[in-house]
């Protein structure tokens, strides 16, 4: 009897379950931000466990993010190696139906942003103006006391600040 | 159900988006100041992205790959427009172009939010978002510029009166917007350059610029019909320099 029951404990190890993918997909991190993870990016709306297999749904950030394919390849590869199993059971499908936007970052993922060094997004109302983002809170001293140079910076998705009061330049994290 | 306009349409999009990007992308390492290369290498980015984007909706209808798509078709089979292939030597130019050319594709892509073909409206979404910023981008600099000096207002004057005829090419009729406007895929190229007159004749008057009244309306017409300038087949012997020297390479 007791043999059995080890049998259904390793039994229940080798089983996915939404909640193990949750956690694993927790672990993976955004490649230009390692601090945040796919998840409190907010660009996984869906997973579907059907038996061994694993469908992840990943929408694509902005059009032209270089990154999009890395993150299908690193999300398959490390929620393989995390949940223990082969990658080929893992399929991560982009869907370009559903719409991303960086309102769906997690409360957690705006705080990491900010502890990292980036503004966090303003949150998006109902449409974006591009003139209500110029006044972004610096990361470092949280003054307000700030101007926009450029709504372009080292990536698509930041934005290049000023603060006056610590005197250097910081970044944001678009609105999209 | 025969997709022949819906096709047409797609590879004006993606044709006007890709030939734009690169022509941004040429102002990498030579801008006035490094934000302005780090702007136009930016909007490139977001414009080659936009077009992979559309090409994948062809590829969706049965054509081949984006970067089939992309690099390895004739001259006469690229249907952007004139302007977007304008090589632009001076950088008031390169800003007027841009001014004038990012304002048409926010107003086209808010109409294609509303169209009837469903993968397009959801792109459309994104893509008026991202377009936003570029907008605001051309807004900014044309605002400093014809409120800078003399010689600022004079230049950005000089390239709006050179620049502004040849832009009413991008509403050029394709040879199928009946069937696009019957089956409201998209509200059609007359409906789009009438709301493009006003905005652009608003923010201009604004600026205290003016626009040019008598000029040759089919003087940056062709595009659509695969009718290209002379600078056209050296761009894309450029763009497709790398892929060309080995095109069975794994990217």
């Amino acid at each position: 009897m007791i043999l059995l029951r080890f049998v259904n404990y390793y039994l229940y190890t080798l089983m996915i379950t939404e909640d193990k993918v949750w956690e694993a997909l927790a672990e993976v991190m955004d490649p230009e931000i390692p601090v945040i993870s796919v998840l409190d990016l907010g660009i996984i709306p869906e997973i579907k466990v059907n038996g061994e297999n694993l469908v992840v749904i990943m929408t694509p950030t902005f059009s032209g993010c270089p990154a999009l394919h890395f993150m299908q390849n690193d999300i398959k590869k490390k929620v393989a190696a995390k949940l223990g199993i082969d990658e080929t059971l893992i399929d991560v499908q982009i869907d370009r139906s559903r719409k991303w936007t960086t309102n769906l970052i997690s409360e957690k993922g705006r705080e990491l942003l900010k502890n990292f060094g980036l503004t966090p997004p303003h949150k998006i109302k109902n449409n974006l103006d591009v003139a209500d983002i110029a006044d972004a809170a610096c990361p470092h001293c949280g003054s307000t006391n700030t101007s926009m140079r450029s709504a372009f910076g080292s990536t698509l998705c930041r934005a290049m600040h000023y603060c006056y009061d610590c005197k250097q330049a910081f970044e944001q994290f678009k609105a999209l | 159900m025969d997709n022949t306009a819906l096709k047409e349409l797609l590879f004006k999009l993606a044709d006007d988006a890709l030939i734009i990007g690169h022509r941004h992308s040429e102002w990498i390492g030579i801008g006035p100041v490094i934000e302005e290369d780090i702007a136009f290498g930016s909007i490139a980015q977001d414009k080659v992205g936009q077009a992979n984007n559309l090409y994948l909706l062809l590829e969706n209808l049965g054509e081949v790959n984006p970067d089939r798509l992309a690099f390895f078709r004739e001259e006469k089979d690229y249907k952007c427009c004139h302007f977007a292939e304008l090589p632009t030597d001076a950088y008031d130019d390169n800003l007027v172009r841009h001014f004038l050319y990012t304002h048409s594709e926010a107003l086209r892509y808010e109409m294609l939010v509303h169209s009837s073909y469903t993968p397009l409206a959801d792109l459309a979404k994104k893509v008026s978002t991202e377009i936003k910023y570029h907008v605001f981008h051309a807004d900014t600099w044309m605002k400093s510029l014809a409120n800078g000096n003399e010689e600022s207002k004079l230049r950005i004057q000089t390239s709006l009166n050179k620049l502004y005829p040849i832009a009413m090419g991008i509403f050029e009729a394709g040879d199928f917007e009946a069937a696009l406007i019957a089956d409201n895929i998209f509200e059609g190229e007359e409906a789009l350059k009438a709301k493009y007159i006003t905005k652009i004749g608003e923010i201009i008057s604004s600026l205290n610029l003016s626009l040019p009244t008598a000029f040759d309306e089919k003087a940056g017409y062709g595009g659509r019909h695969g009718f290209h300038t002379d600078s056209f087949a050296a761009l894309l012997k450029e763009m497709g320099e790398v892929i060309h020297t080995d095109p069975s390479a794994e990217w």
